[in-house]
């Protein structure tokens, strides 16, 4: 184990925490933004800390594809080769199995993807992600889970959480840096509540350093999604961090936070921050629209970060889809929003006011949203 | 707008050291343009440029142009102006209305109403009257006139066209200018007729404008040609008024600029470099150039710049520059840079953009030292020679 988790304050299930990793001391709930490539599109690593960004997320099979994790580790590990002095986290690859599945063969011994970089195959063991992973060297490497979308049905759920539960032993076998890197077990079971008791029970066992709650946030209903989040916070130790992967959406982060989990990851503020959407406490807004290019307000009044002190709408609507400058802007808006909410959570959990803090939240995201149906907002 | 030359160079040399000074910011010459997108870098956001050196990093090109579509001049007043709108209230932003990228002279379809420009919306034509209606809301610090470039290969009388019209836009712009021309910078054009260069100066010459905006260069002419038509030029402008030549980007160029009396430099060079992956590395002055000579590895790049895409560099964990002090440098390696343009990440261009920035200005700097120094002349020479013997070092090596 080489974190430490201490739980500062509580409001019913909601946690705020000091999570202690090798390079960095964070406050939890968090978000994380995903540096697939060992960069965060658009942005320095000045840039992120000024931001306030704690923890980024590498992608061990992106990076084992370019530049390679040997030489990754030849000079130095990711931190180093980034110059990112905060924390890092890796997942396992076990996304792409998902994302890329038209490509990828699942068996017991691993995953086989077609590289789309050049075609040649490329087998992913528990063994070998966490050898990679290792490599690395982020504060946090997930092991290499069976993934399987949520909206599958059918006995290929129950086998993916069997596997994860196998394969978890291997990961931990293979882990040669437990000192400094701290191994994460994921949830698995799809929606089926007997499923993810198994699961979490069988990670529980294994006594890790923290835990994921996976499979989720790929198009299943809200509905489901939250019940699944609720039933594992509730059966994963205390004491250890509970993670959310792929979520996301503020609304989700708020909600999970409720629930009793404290870290979280997404591509969709810096995504959505190319596509020319900026992330404000209504929700979203559309800078590509026509109405915006004569919109003379900042994006969000309220933000205080360095593009809603200097820049307007209007100019901004120039810039995005057309400039890299309009991605560079909005995703530095984007993850400061993050930050923020991040930031926002922590301390109002902290400080006693979490109620109040949700209600407010809910308010401005319903109804100002509502009313921006009928006014301009 | 004030400038004075400050130091002009002995023995018959035109090359000349001044000081421009707008509001509370002055910055001495020569001098680069920064050249922008939109008003800002393509790469480096507000922050970032404040990291480069200063007062040299002031100095921005803006293209009118960018903004023909969006927003509307209303809302372009409303929100206070360039400076305002771009974030960027210190800085000395000269507009010009054509530039290398995103709004190329188009000067087949240029005709008597208006100059003509490819852009990324299309193909726009601009009246003298829209022109002006830009500049009055945007309110840059100062804005060449509208001019028509053509290229050099063009027949004597398109040429001679170009200059008619140059003029005449020139006149109605101040014209239309609530300041009759005060922050104007009058375009001479010409092509390759020394004559029509010789003419187009003079009359320039005789209108109410600050300054002098070179143009029509690097657009097909030779480089033998250029130096004559350039030195043809400056002999007819007025020694106390700044000129602006754009287009000369390389540093070779940039010195025979210099030697021609040239005062600040627009160019897209760059830009150039930064989308190919390229960083710049030619020693800036005498003793670096000592230290470089001998030692380089000609293999990927030449010794003015590295092709930072080539695998030699996977695992260079070297500075670009070794003690260079832009923020790339400080903080990152070849490597890491080499990996981002491999894999086609943003960071790349600006990490990139910021080096290749901060190198030009450092070398624009020793520039002005030399000629404040008396040795202008000298400097020029050893740096061209000091290329010549790299080249032909890499031509023996392979």
């Amino acid at each position: 184990m080489a974190l430490r988790f201490e739980v500062l304050g509580r409001f019913n299930r909601a946690r705020a925490a000091r999570l202690t990793l090798p390079h960095f001391t964070c406050q939890t709930p968090l978000f994380m933004p995903v540096g697939t490539q060992g960069t965060i599109k658009g942005l320095t690593t000045d840039q992120l800390e000024t931001i306030g960004c704690q923890i980024i997320l590498g992608n061990t099979y992106h990076l084992e594809l370019r530049p390679g994790s040997q030489l990754i580790d030849d000079l130095g590990g990711l931190h180093k080769f980034m110059n990112w002095k905060r924390a890092l986290l890796t997942d396992s690859g076990g996304f792409q199995m998902v994302s890329l599945l038209h490509l990828a063969d699942i068996t017991e011994e691993g995953v086989t993807f077609q590289s789309p970089v050049d075609g040649k195959p490329m087998l992913l063991t528990p063994e070998e992600s966490i050898n990679i992973q290792n490599n690395i060297g982020a504060d946090i490497i997930m092991a290499l889970d069976d993934v399987v979308k949520t909206t599958i049905t059918g006995p290929r759920i129950e086998e993916a959480m069997y596997r994860t539960l196998r394969w978890i032993d291997r990961c931990i076998a293979a882990h040669k840096k437990p000192d400094v890197q701290n191994l994460f077990g994921i949830v698995q079971g799809g929606l089926d509540p007997v499923l993810r008791d198994i699961c979490v029970r069988g990670l529980v066992e294994r006594n890790l350093p923290g835990y994921a709650i996976g499979g989720l946030a790929g198009g299943e209903d809200k509905d489901s999604f939250w019940r699944v989040v609720a039933q594992c916070t509730a059966g994963l130790p205390e004491d250890k961090p509970r993670y959310v992967m792929g979520v996301g959406y503020p609304l989700d982060i708020v909600v999970c936070s409720a629930l009793g989990a404290d870290m979280y990851d997404c591509v969709y503020p810096t995504r959505t921050a190319r596509f020319g959407s900026a992330l404000v406490p209504e929700g979203v807004l559309k800078l590509k629209q026509n109405a915006m290019a004569t919109d003379e307000r900042p994006i969000d009044p309220s933000c205080p970060c360095m593009v809603c002190k200097n820049y307007t709408r209007a100019y901004l609507h120039c810039l995005v889809t057309k400039d890299p400058m309009g991605s560079q802007l909005l995703s530095y808006h984007n993850l400061s929003f993050m930050a923020r909410l991040s930031r926002d959570l922590h301390m109002s959990i902290l400080e006693g006011r979490f109620p109040e803090f949700v209600r407010g939240f809910l308010r401005v995201q319903v109804c100002l949203a509502l009313q921006s149906l009928f006014y301009h907002i | 707008m004030r400038f004075a030359v400050t130091k002009v160079c002995a023995s018959g040399a035109k090359a000349r050291a001044g000081l421009l000074q707008i509001g509370s910011s002055g910055v001495e010459t020569p001098a680069l343009l920064l050249s922008t997108r939109k008003g800002l870098p393509a790469f480096m956001s507000p922050d970032l440029l404040s990291s480069l050196p200063l007062p040299d990093s002031l100095l921005l090109n803006v293209c009118p142009t960018h903004f023909i579509e969006v927003p509307p001049s209303k809302t372009i007043s409303n929100i206070g102006g360039l400076h305002r709108m771009l974030g960027l209230p210190d800085h000395i932003l000269v507009a010009a209305a054509g530039e290398s990228t995103e709004c190329l002279p188009s000067s087949d379809a240029t005709n008597k109403f208006g100059a003509s420009f490819e852009t990324p919306a299309g193909r726009k034509l601009v009246k003298p009257s829209d022109y002006m209606e830009l500049i009055s809301c945007l309110q840059p610090n100062l804005w060449a006139s509208l001019a028509d470039e053509v290229p050099a290969w063009v027949n004597e009388k398109r040429n001679k066209t170009s200059v008619e019209r140059t003029l005449r836009w020139l006149d109605a712009c101040i014209a239309l200018d609530a300041a009759s021309g005060r922050n104007s910078l009058g375009v001479v054009v010409g092509g390759s007729s020394i004559e029509q260069r010789k003419l187009c100066a003079t009359e320039v010459s005789k209108r109410n404008v600050s300054g002098f905006w070179i143009g029509g260069f690097g657009l097909g002419e030779s480089v033998e040609e250029r130096c004559s038509l350039l030195n043809a030029v400056t002999d007819c402008l007025p020694l106390e008024k700044p000129r602006i030549v754009s287009r000369l980007g390389l540093p070779e160029e940039v010195l025979e600029g210099v030697a021609s009396g040239i005062d600040l430099f627009d160019s897209t060079y760059i830009y150039q470099l930064t989308m190919g992956g390229f960083a710049l590395i030619f020693p800036i002055d005498m003793v670096e150039r000592e230290m470089q000579n001998g030692v380089f590895d000609s293999s990927a790049g030449d010794s003015a710049k590295i092709n930072l895409r080539a695998t030699t560099y996977r695992k260079d964990m070297s500075r670009i520059v070794d003690g260079c002090t832009c923020f790339t440098c400080q903080n990152h390696t070849r490597a890491y840079l080499n990996h981002l343009i491999n894999v086609h990440e943003m960071l790349a261009q600006i990490l990139l953009e910021i080096h290749n920035t901060h190198h030009y200005l450092r070398f624009f700097r020793s520039i002005r030292e030399a000629i404040k120094a008396g040795e202008f002349d000298i400097f020029w020479k050893q740096f061209v020679e000091n290329r010549r013997s790299q080249i032909a070092a890499a031509a023996i090596r392979e």
